[in-house]
């Protein structure tokens, strides 16, 4: 297949899915139970990307499940900084200072 | 009368709400370009996925396959496989813009990310009445296809010139644990991320992102049992 059919069928597929139920199919035609599941799609999406960005790492991103885990900890401080304080930039800032710290001491 | 914030300070509160994220987005857009590149890829075709595709991690699955010579069909259908969860996403959003006309829609959808969805449900959340919420969305998903635009060409011309070092990607999860505490709002929402975030990391080497949108399935399940359990308990059958 000639690799820009490929790129257009790529782009219309993916923009396919994201018009699916915004324009294609109404959200009203879905089953009350899907509908209502849908409530979760941000805890479950966010704690998706977080967990496995946190879990894998070093050069060779392995799984590092201990203290030693710079990107653990932080991540721990980041998210009690967000839990009290409710700040994104609070968040990101005394995650990604703690981060270069560990990094640094370690 | 209550006076509603006005479509451009939507739009503007929409993208700096987007900036956080940017931090991470922007090496991620120098190494997807400077890794197609390197593969071999032409200047003008990286580009282009990042316009056409727009969807990083898919971008970087179709770079790693068209090197490896994979059949178009193939790399055609493990793209999509990657962006089938932003199906989720528009389900999810489609309550709150069905009262929009037909041109919001289709250019929403287009815009339509992982990140733009993270940053514009937390203004679809607030339980003001504003007409203009659709503002804060356009305005956050611009931020990020303008800077996936031009740290993709940067990544073209100068290669992934940010120190990996600097551990800038890491700004990528941080600004989505600041968005994951408001909406861990009771049990099931715990229980919902907990299986989600458990599949993610025992399904980290699947291929073509599956782990993820069985990830964010299984969140979706477990939110709804915990529901449903908890329900049982307050009113005893």
């Amino acid at each position: 297949m000639n690799l820009w059919l490929a790129l257009a069928l790529m782009g219309a597929g993916t923009y396919a899915i994201r018009l699916s139920m915004l324009v294609f199919v109404s959200h009203e035609r879905l089953p009350a139970a899907v509908r209502d599941a849908l409530q979760f799609v941000m805890p479950a999406v966010l704690m998706a990307i977080i967990l496995p960005a946190v879990l894998y790492t070093g050069d060779d991103a392995s799984f590092d499940l201990s203290i030693g885990n710079e990107r653990l900890l932080a991540a721990l401080i980041a998210g009690a900084t967000a839990w009290l304080a409710r700040n994104v930039w609070l968040t990101v800032g005394v995650g990604m200072g703690a981060l270069w710290l560990l990094q640094w001491a370690g | 009368m209550l006076q509603y914030p006005s479509r451009m300070s939507e739009f503007f509160a929409g993208m700096r709400g987007q900036v956080p994220l940017l931090l991470g987005v922007a090496p991620f857009g120098m190494a997807y370009g400077a890794y197609a590149i390197e593969t071999g890829l032409s200047g003008g075709m990286t580009q282009a996925m990042s316009s056409v595709i727009f969807g990083g991690a898919s971008q970087f699955v179709a770079v790693q396959l068209i090197a490896g010579g994979v059949p178009g069909a193939m790399i055609v259908l493990a793209v999509l496989l990657v962006n089938l969860r932003h199906m989720l996403y528009s389900a999810s959003l489609a309550p709150y813009v069905a009262h929009l006309d037909a041109r919001w829609r289709w250019l929403l959808a287009y815009l339509l990310t992982d990140e733009a969805y993270a940053v514009g449900m937390q203004r679809y959340r607030r339980d003001d009445e504003s007409p203009r919420k659709h503002w804060f969305l356009f305005g956050s998903g611009i931020a990020l296809w303008s800077t996936w635009q031009v740290t993709t060409a940067a990544g073209i011309l100068l290669g992934a010139a940010l120190p990996e070092s600097w551990s800038l990607d890491f700004a990528l999860p941080l600004t989505f644990i600041a968005l994951l505490i408001p909406v861990l709002t009771g049990r099931p929402a715990f229980a919902a991320a907990g299986v989600a975030g458990a599949i993610a990391v025992l399904g980290y080497d699947w291929p073509y992102a599956t782990e993820l949108i069985t990830a964010i399935g299984g969140g979706l399940v477990a939110g709804m049992l915990a529901e449903r359990l908890l329900r049982e308990r307050v009113s005893p059958a």
